[in-house]
């Protein structure tokens, strides 16, 4: 207890923080793009999209087990203090970073450093705010609260992404995301201390991969709908029992 | 040549710096950029006015003392080069230049383009050394070191300690330099009774003495005008990250007399 | 003034540990009370501190840099000497001290540089057990080179970093003492002066360089390790911050200054360029193993080196020198290098310059094998010049680089000023007349290591701790001279800068106390000093106060004492009517052209001690002996 203490007040350590959490959330968003693709199949029994019943799995596994949603949730509390922990240390460290240079240089001239890392605490910012509204609007349906349907995971998405302003704002967000990981996916070997010259170029690929198929990914789906490539849903879908 | 200089400009420590205009002609291409402001403040001397200050001492590019970011870059455009052996013929004629002083908290402005690094200092002492009296030693031959690893820890122990690392990196972070100190030594088989404490204590000074973290842009290998690379940086963190794992305090303050 | 040598009765391979059988200590308790101050952390400096220190003294350490890891010594390129016969090519304690002693040509004492030959093996121990990450072979054991004026290869290296990193070594350790409060470091501290009490020496006063204060300090016995004086020429390959003061401000108080005009000039630098030059670089001697140096035979030869055929080359180390070759000590490469400038065959834009060619190297050995040797060096040497060392030949030039003359010290390196001493480049023991390549380090790290940290017990045994301390009148008095020095620098406000002094200066003692001097050269250089000095007292121009960072103040109080001291260096190569090593009288060669010493006459140390101001000083000898190695003339031919 005492090192993980001592790994926290530590600047390197609270780089190792974020980079292990970076890498949990990267690791989810993985899985939560898997899912999204669902939206690409064809239904799974008549009336009933693919991806309502992956929905429906999230909540429902573990079970008999387990309670009803205990995995989900304990999989949102990991992901949830990953967040947190992530946030803090980031910030803390940044607060630390402005105080290490009080006096601005007048002509900077960047070399070796990329745009995507200069940029990570603006996207990660902005995919922070993101989050708040992707959850506002797909997980408790407060936004737009009147055609939310719980549990419709399909026609949600259809209904959202037939309006410009929401793919406009998804595809966006899939692009901070490349950029954010774009950096943060290579950066996170070097924290950890895993990188070297004979692995980085690798790394440095890998990265690459991850940032552009988890953006194209995610982008495709609102993308798919907007173009209407992805019909509507099933005019009168056997609601999936919600517990 | 000619060139337009726009210098910062500090009274001292606690007074309010600004950045004077200069110029100065009739400069060779063959002279050094500091033999350039050498001539600056002759002829300022001559004029009546105070000459800027500057650092240098050797002035073949290994005693770490010049300390100038020029055009936005520590030790000028140059890679792996400092600011004494750069040359006229690196710019071009009438060429606006902007020189700075190393920006960091931890550096503060003594005077004009000088600043104290005795942070540094202050790094290297709380572990940067392998506990050794003056005295007979072994046979250095019955120890041997594989010449890979001997090369490896002088491409880290070649560290002038100038602070450019600190100078370029947009954080103000020391992370090349402790990791350059510390990978020096942890790469040798002297090194490593005092490993794991060594990085623990280093690292310690190091955040107390203001410097930024390490975000990896990798503007510190860059600037290094002996391009150390920041894969000692990975090793630092894994040494860090492997000293937590030690029993903390293994031994009190140890008496090294 | 007394020159007891105190060299012990014993043979030669026992003097060292005799002497320290019957030196008197110090106990480890007693130690921490008694307070020793280091002038300047260099290798001597930084290794002396921190063994003493760590041996328990109270130690008080200055330099002016900005950190003790600074100091000129890092720059030092090509590596360390040791006999360690790890080649097995016939090395010993015995050959080292033959090859320094007649590469210093016969002038040194020859107790100190058997001992410095003896303990040569224990600095490389020593540095490998801090890590010093030496050059190794494939198994893993240490690597050699060969340098300059030897047969055999016995020289440590760190690439072309040696200096760095014994340096950072010795610094190393030093960091751990002041990090356990065994040594308080001073940095951005200049001495100004030794304070003198009874007779002894008791303390230094400083000038804080950050805020201007001038202050002092007290200690049972001071230590100066502040290099040597090369800067005397202006553009030399020394640090810009080098300087003399220390040195000439402890001869003023009474310590003997020893052979002020033996003074080496390298033969391997860059040449100069351009009007404005601060510094000469240096690029590591290690390069005369393969390269090969020549200039054309044909006088206004105007075809690039590359298309100079060879029948129109003349390789003049070779042809003059069949046995060394290129590998000639330093002073006879120096030497020839000027005396074919001289005949018209330069080369490079200034004429002053001979090629330093890999080509044939290259051809020989391939482009990988001369990359892992000198990558550094061509880079540098490329940064530089603009040219590529593998396309085109380098060219060179001697410059002043070492200093062999200093404070004259005793066998414990103490000067004639008890209290006082001596170590590495700043004392004039162990090189003679000339110093071999690899071997400055060699005493900088013996003397610092190995030697004071013993000697000085001897000394301090001897006299009570903590009787004085800065409130005494000495201390007052010291100050106020040095304030009084400050102000009457401020005071001149002429017109000309501190830097064109200089160089005035260093251009004359270039001409007349550089490779070659003669006697009507060193009269004229001995009348134009004063005038200089003149010039300097009533015209010079300093911009700024005393308080604060000033830089030109400090150069100008560096300059002062040079002014004052190049007299002393003409006045010394005056009277030394040989050529001995570096020492090269134009009135005394072979008719080769080579040196020609003067062993009846001359085969001791000349020591000068201080009299007053405009007075002449008076000059004492210390009789030099040749026991274990007979007299003879260097011959580096045959």
């Amino acid at each position: 207890m005492k090192r993980l203490l001592l790994l926290y007040r530590s600047i390197i350590g609270k780089k190792v923080i974020a980079a292990v959490t970076g890498a949990v959330m990267m690791g989810f968003l993985i899985l939560h793009v898997a899912g999204n693709l669902k939206a690409f199949l064809p239904d799974a029994a008549p009336g009933v999209p693919d991806i309502d019943v992956y929905a429906s799995f999230l909540r429902t596994m573990g079970e008999p087990l387990l309670p009803y949603t205990t995995l989900l949730w304990s999989v949102r509390i990991v992901l949830i203090a990953s967040l947190l922990l992530h946030v803090t240390c980031v910030l803390q460290l940044a607060r630390r970073n402005q105080r290490a240079r009080p006096v601005r240089y007048r002509e900077v001239r960047h070399v070796e450093s990329t745009a995507p890392a200069r940029w990570m605490l603006y996207s990660g910012s902005l995919l922070l705010a993101f989050l708040v509204i992707h959850l506002l609007q797909f997980t408790t349906g407060t936004i737009d609260a009147a055609r939310f349907v719980p549990s419709g995971v399909y026609g949600n998405l259809y209904r959202a992404f037939h309006e410009w302003g929401y793919v406009a704002m998804y595809v966006g967000a899939t692009v901070l995301l490349g950029l954010h990981l774009y950096h943060g996916a290579w950066s996170l070997f070097q924290s950890l201390g895993l990188d070297n010259p004979d692995r980085n170029r690798g790394l440095r690929q890998l990265a690459m991969v991850v940032a552009l198929g988890l953006s194209l990914s995610f982008a495709s789906v609102p993308v798919a709908f907007s173009l209407g490539a992805l019909g509507p849903p099933p005019a009168e879908s056997p609601k999936l029992a919600l517990r | 040549m000619k060139f337009r200089l726009r210098i910062w400009k500090q009274a001292s420590g606690d007074a309010a710096g600004a950045f004077s205009d200069y110029e100065v002609d009739g400069i060779s291409p063959e002279t050094s950029f500091l033999e350039m402001i050498d001539t600056l403040n002759e002829r300022l001397t001559e004029r009546g006015e105070e000459a800027v200050a500057f650092e240098s001492d050797c002035r073949e590019g290994i005693c770490g003392m010049c300390s100038m970011v020029i055009n936005g870059q520590p030790h000028g455009p140059l890679p792996g080069t400092t600011t004494c052996q750069l040359y006229m013929r690196h710019f071009d004629d009438g060429q606006p230049i902007t020189i700075e002083p190393w920006r960091s908290g931890a550096f503060p402005v003594l005077r004009d383009l000088m600043v104290d690094r005795s942070a540094f200092d202050r790094i290297l002492e709380s572990g940067g050394y392998v506990t050794v009296h003056s005295g007979p030693k072994p046979e250095p031959n019955a120890n041997p070191i594989d010449p890979e690893v001997a090369e490896e820890s002088l491409d880290a122990a070649c560290c002038i300690g100038c602070g450019a690392c600190v100078a370029a990196c947009p954080n103000g972070a020391a992370m090349l330099f402790t990791a350059a100190k510390v990978s020096h030594l942890g790469l040798l088989p002297q090194g490593q009774p005092e490993r794991w404490e060594r990085v623990q204590n280093m690292v310690e000074q190091m955040e107390e003495e203001g410097f930024g973290s390490c975000r990896n842009y990798a503007e510190c290998e860059a600037a290094c005008p002996k391009e150390i690379s920041i894969k000692f940086i990975g090793r630092l963190n894994r040494d860090y990250l492997r000293a937590l794992r030690e029993p903390i305090d293994r031994h009190g303050p140890m008496d090294s007399q | 003034m007394n020159l007891d040598d105190r060299v012990p009765e014993a043979p030669i391979e026992h003097m060292w540990s005799t002497h320290k059988e019957h030196l008197r200590l110090v106990g480890p308790r007693t130690r921490p009370h008694y307070r020793v101050i280091v002038v300047g952390t260099g290798l001597a400096g930084a290794s002396a501190a921190a063994s003493m220190a760590a041996m328990g003294y109270h130690v008080e350490c200055f330099c002016f840099q900005d950190s003790p890891r600074r100091a000129h010594s890092i720059a030092a390129q090509g590596g360390i000497n040791a006999a360690k016969d790890y080649r097995n090519d016939g090395d010993s304690v015995h050959r080292l001290f033959y090859d320094t002693q007649k590469g210093g040509d016969y002038r040194s004492r020859e107790a100190n540089v058997w001992r410095l030959a003896e303990l040569s093996a224990s600095i490389i121990d020593q540095a490998v057990a801090q890590g010093v990450p030496f050059a190794r072979e494939y198994g893993g054991l240490l690597a050699n080179r060969s340098f300059g004026g030897v047969l055999v290869e016995r020289t440590f290296y760190c690439r072309g970093e040696t200096g760095q990193q014994l340096l950072l070594g010795a610094c190393s350790a030093l960091a751990q003492q002041i990090h356990d409060g065994n040594v308080k470091m001073h940095t951005r501290t200049e001495l100004l002066d030794v304070v003198i009490v009874d007779g002894r020496a008791r303390g230094i006063v400083v000038r804080d360089l950050v805020t201007g204060e001038i202050r002092s300090h007290a200690a049972e016995a001071v230590v100066l390790a502040t290099g040597g004086y090369s800067n005397v020429y202006y553009l030399s390959t020394n640090a810009k911050g080098c300087n003399v003061t220390a040195t000439w401000r402890a001869h003023k108080r009474g310590a003997g200054f020893a052979n002020p005009c033996y003074n080496q000039i390298h033969p391997t630098c860059i040449p100069v360029s351009s009007e404005h030059q601060a510094k000469l670089t240096l690029m590591s001697e290690s390069l005369r193993n393969d390269g090969r140096i020549w200039v054309p035979r044909n006088e206004g030869e105007t075809r690039s080196p590359g298309e100079i055929p060879e029948q129109d080359r003349y390789y003049y180390l070779e042809e003059r020198y069949p046995r060394f070759g290129n590998l000639v000590p330093r002073d006879v490469a120096s030497r020839n290098a000027k005396n074919v400038c001289d005949d018209g065959l330069g080369v490079g834009p200034s004429r002053l310059g001979v090629y330093l060619d890999f080509r044939d190297a290259i051809s020989d050995h391939g482009h990988e094998v001369i990359g892992a040797r000198y990558e550094n060096l061509f880079a540098m040497y490329e940064r530089i010049t603009g040219e590529s060392p593998w396309k085109t030949p380098m060219r060179i030039y001697p410059a002043p680089h070492y200093t062999m003359g200093g404070l004259w010290v005793d066998y414990n390196l103490m000067t004639t000023l008890p209290g006082l001493f001596a170590v590495g480049e700043a004392n004039f023991s162990d090189h003679g007349a000339n110093r071999l390549g690899a071997s400055s380090m060699m005493q900088c790290l013996a003397d610092g290591y190995f030697i004071i940290p013993i000697t000085i017990g001897d000394y301090l045994s001897r006299h009570p701790y903590g009787d004085i301390d800065t409130s005494h009148a000495a201390f007052a008095d010291a100050e106020r001279e040095a304030r009084g020095r400050i102000e009457r620098l401020l005071a001149i406000d002429g017109s000309t800068t501190v830097e064109s002094l200089h160089r005035e200066l260093g251009r004359l003692m270039w001409d007349h106390c550089g490779i070659a001097r003669s006697e009507d050269g060193l009269r004229e250089a001995l009348a134009r000093i004063p005038e200089l000095r003149d010039r300097f007292w009533n015209d010079l121009r300093i911009v700024g106060g005393a308080a604060g960072i000033n830089q030109s103040l400090e150069h100008a109080g560096r300059l002062a004492d040079f002014l004052e001291f190049a007299e002393l260096m003409c006045r010394d190569a005056l009277q030394r009517d040989e050529s001995c090593g570096c020492h090269f009288r134009e009135e005394h060669q072979t008719e080769e052209g080579e040196a020609l010493r003067d062993d009846v006459n001359f085969s001791h140390v000349t020591v000068w001690e201080h009299t007053g101001e405009n007075v002449e000083p008076k000059m004492h000898e210390e009789p030099l002996s040749f026991e274990a190695l007979p007299l003879a003339q260097r011959n580096y031919k045959t």
